[in-house]
């Protein structure tokens, strides 16, 4: 084959995209398809509330010019379960499975954080076991929150794998809440005053193979992901919600710190010993879909380092508040005594109460701060139990995040926020 | 059939060997809403691998698959948007429904809840927890396929009900 | 033991950390509003975690604006609505934070059964949706809210869940998905 000949085949073709005639760099203006003979057709489009790419059951109706949304509706209730109302009528212990079903992928963080709720309320210091292990669970949870928030977020950008490699990971961060509680999900792990049960013998010592591991996975993931320039292009750019913003509506969390909005409860307004912990938190500035992105895979980074260090200082202890009214009675003295039969059946059955009074606790949990604002009037359950859930702020500001970007970057941006519907409905 | 491999011919009725070749092919449309969607996507990735049970090619369309998972609460908002989905699914179909929230309500006995999606769509298989854990779906998915060769399902049993009021 | 008795491990002492700045707030907003506070409820007095004021209505907004502008309590944490079954029958109530000083403050204003409240979206956008839920759960209208439609509750949905009078168990069923307004696109 001579030379001249060869130049027809691809592999001599220039390189440079610009002799084509296109545009060296991509062009915003390109997004308004100006000679775009659909200009000004508006199509209605509707998502869900059964698509595959909304996450739980939620809707978004939108308005596209071409292929750009112009204007967007969310909407959402598609599984709201009545849980502020069920607040008032269960007693505070009753009430602790319900927390579960409020962000599901991190069950022990809500437990943790009502649980702290009450015993605010109630004055209640719970002994120094009891908040190790608690501050481990609220890591644990970030954790596996985490990971399955960038897991989704590339499925639905078309990275499968990515997903299963986060997954065997949460996997094994089940079987580790199953020793310490006996469920995988909706754990009800504390309770009002203490835990369930205390850890098993040998728990720290699995979490620390575990965190080994993970953070093997993390640095796999990504090597994997982070650099991919399919991701990139998916990514970068993609549905800014500014600092602004963010303040506007109310944003927190990695949503939050990813937009520059540097706001961590866990060091800003420290409880339990995270005051003693050394941790960083991970901000980013522009606040796009890849910004978000990378602030959970930092932030999973971080929590291994915390869950490593509450490891290292947990010491053997009582996990029960010396407080008659929350002791939940030894099955033994239940079993055996009489006192111990009603006292079981009193507890179960009309609860304690709580003294007057009311306050909002607000705790960092996975996806931002979730505060549980208690109103109570001296009786076992409360008069007002209102759930500040960070997917429900977050979730508002899809409508601004959105307009203007391609109808596929909503996946993209959907799913960075990490809306969950448990917790967006209550 | 010789044990040799050379068929000669195998006597059987033509509703087993339909029944036979449709619990092997079994396409799930997840309709998950809340926490079991979550233990749904266990059952489907790595750990617990669906596939194995013939049911992995999960297809979103309605139009497309023919067992329908419920996983997680139904609510009153939600529930004429099931029966539309149950209406669009080609005969026959399959429902399962995963954890207490879809078969009966579970904890939330309140206003917005339904109380089982029974009230709403003929289900075949429950699945008891909440959630329940995988092998509580894979154990569903068999059940439902010992269902199907039987052919005791609503669908099937629909189904006859149509031919024998035709005949 | 209550509210006032502080844990150092579930936030410690805010009392002391932040009841410069909490005076600080209460004075100016004394000054500069005369009329505009009910009462006050004080973490010292009362057993609440953090100061609770109750502002008259008509003030609401001067006074929240001035709050966001001047003291840095630019961050709307929680809105939201509480059936007190008083005379006046309704308590809205507003949460804020600092973001510089995390300094946290609670106001409450009281609203009769067919009172309505002026939109709070001007001084934060975020306000909109819960508003949107405030009326959906409690029945209690916004003037110049732009879309107060329901938003957990179908549409149709007849009555406030969250009123003390809504039974636990009032279902409502519909057999049709919630319709869409068509004028939401124009």
């Amino acid at each position: 084959m001579s030379q001249e000949n060869s130049k027809n085949f691809r592999t001599d073709a220039p390189l440079d995209v610009t002799s084509w005639g296109f545009p060296a760099t991509y062009d915003v203006s390109l997004k308004k398809d100006s000679d775009d003979i659909f200009e000004d057709s508006k199509v209605l489009v509707n998502i869900g509330p059964t698509h595959p790419a909304m996450h739980g059951a939620f809707r978004c109706m939108a308005r596209l010019n071409g292929e750009v949304i112009e204007k967007s509706f969310c909407e959402f209730g598609y599984t709201h379960r009545a849980k502020e109302k069920l607040g008032e009528n269960r007693t505070y212990h009753q009430f602790v499975v319900y927390t579960d079903r409020l962000n599901y992928c991190s069950a022990l963080a809500n437990n943790v954080a009502y649980a702290m709720s009450v015993e605010r309320l109630m004055g209640i210091e719970v002994p120094e076991r009891a908040v190790w292990i608690r501050m481990m669970c609220a890591e644990l949870a970030r954790i596996i929150d985490h990971l399955i928030c960038i897991g989704i977020n590339a499925v639905d950008l078309g990275a499968f794998s990515y997903f299963l490699y986060g997954y065997h990971q949460r996997e094994k961060a089940y079987t580790l809440i199953e020793k310490l509680c006996g469920a995988r999900l909706t754990t009800s792990y504390t309770r009002i005053g203490g835990l369930m049960a205390d850890a098993p013998e040998g728990w720290e010592r699995e979490l620390k193979e575990w965190i080994k591991e993970t953070r093997q996975v993390i640095e796999e993931m990504d090597s994997l992901l982070t650099e991919n320039r399919i991701w990139l292009k998916r990514t970068k750019g993609v549905a800014i919600f500014n600092k602004e913003d963010c303040l506007k509506y109310s944003y927190t969390g990695p949503n939050a710190r990813a937009a520059g909005l540097d706001i961590d409860l866990r060091r800003d307004q420290p409880c339990m010993f995270y005051d003693k912990m050394e941790f960083d938190v991970p901000v980013a500035q522009t606040g796009d879909v890849f910004d978000r992105y990378y602030v959970r895979v930092e932030e999973i980074k971080q929590s291994l380092n915390i869950l490593t260090q509450c490891a290292d200082r947990i010491k053997k202890g009582p996990i029960w508040a010396e407080d008659k009214r929350t002791r939940i009675p030894e099955k033994e003295r239940v079993y055996n005594t009489m006192e111990g039969l009603i006292h079981h059946f009193k507890f179960f059955m009309t609860g304690f109460d709580v003294p007057a009074g009311e306050a909002y606790t607000p705790f960092e949990a996975a996806n931002g701060e979730l505060g549980f604002y208690i109103i109570s009037k001296g009786g076992p359950s409360a008069h007002r139990m209102r759930i500040r859930s960070p997917s429900f702020w977050h979730y508002q500001g899809l409508d601004p995040m959105i307009q203007g970007e391609y109808i596929a970057d909503l996946v993209a941006a959907l799913g960075s926020i990490n809306v969950i519907a448990g917790e967006l409905d209550r | 059939m010789s044990k040799d491999g050379s068929s000669d011919f195998f006597t059987t009725r033509l509703e087993d060997m339909v029944n036979w070749a449709r619990k092997h092919s079994l396409f799930p449309l997840p309709f998950g809403t809340s926490c079991c969607g979550i233990e749904l996507m266990s059952t489907l990735a790595s750990g617990y691998d669906m596939a194995r049970f013939g049911a992995e090619v999960v297809r979103f369309s309605p139009r497309q698959s023919d067992l329908l998972i419920v996983a997680g609460i139904v609510n009153l908002k939600m529930a004429p948007v099931l029966r539309n989905i149950y209406d669009q699914m080609a005969d026959p179909k399959w429902v399962i429904s995963m954890g207490a929230c879809a078969s009966s309500g579970g904890i939330f006995n309140v206003y917005s809840v339904t109380q089982g999606i029974d009230t709403v769509i003929p289900v075949d298989v429950y699945v008891p927890g909440c959630p329940p854990a995988p092998e509580g779906l894979l154990n569903a998915l068999l059940r439902l396929k010992d269902m199907i060769a039987r052919g005791e399902t609503h669908s099937q049993r629909r189904e006859r009900a149509l031919k024998e009021s035709q005949a | 033991m209550n509210i006032q008795n502080p844990v150092p491990t579930l936030y410690g002492d805010w009392k002391e950390k932040f009841s410069l700045q909490w005076s600080a707030i209460i004075s100016d907003l004394k000054a500069k509003f005369p009329d505009a506070l009910e009462s006050i409820l004080l973490p010292e007095t009362h057993p609440v975690d953090i100061p609770t004021l109750f502002l008259k209505k008509e003030y609401a907004m001067e006074v929240l604006r001035h709050l966001k502008d001047a003291q840095g309590l630019g961050f709307l944490t929680d809105y939201t609505a509480s059936d007190e079954g008083e005379e006046k029958r309704f308590h809205l109530i507003v949460h804020l934070m600092s973001v510089e000083t995390k300094v946290r403050l609670r106001l409450k204003i009281r609203l009769g059964e067919n009172e309505t409240m002026p939109t709070l979206i001007p001084i934060w956008e975020g306000a909109n949706w819960a508003e949107r839920e405030i009326f959906d759960m409690f029945g209690i209208r916004f003037e110049g809210h732009p879309d107060l439609r329901r938003i957990l509750m179908d549409v149709r949905w007849e009555g406030h869940p969250l009123r003390k009078d809504y039974p636990l168990r009032g279902y409502q069923v519909f057999l049709t998905p919630e319709p869409i307004d068509p004028e939401l696109f124009k």
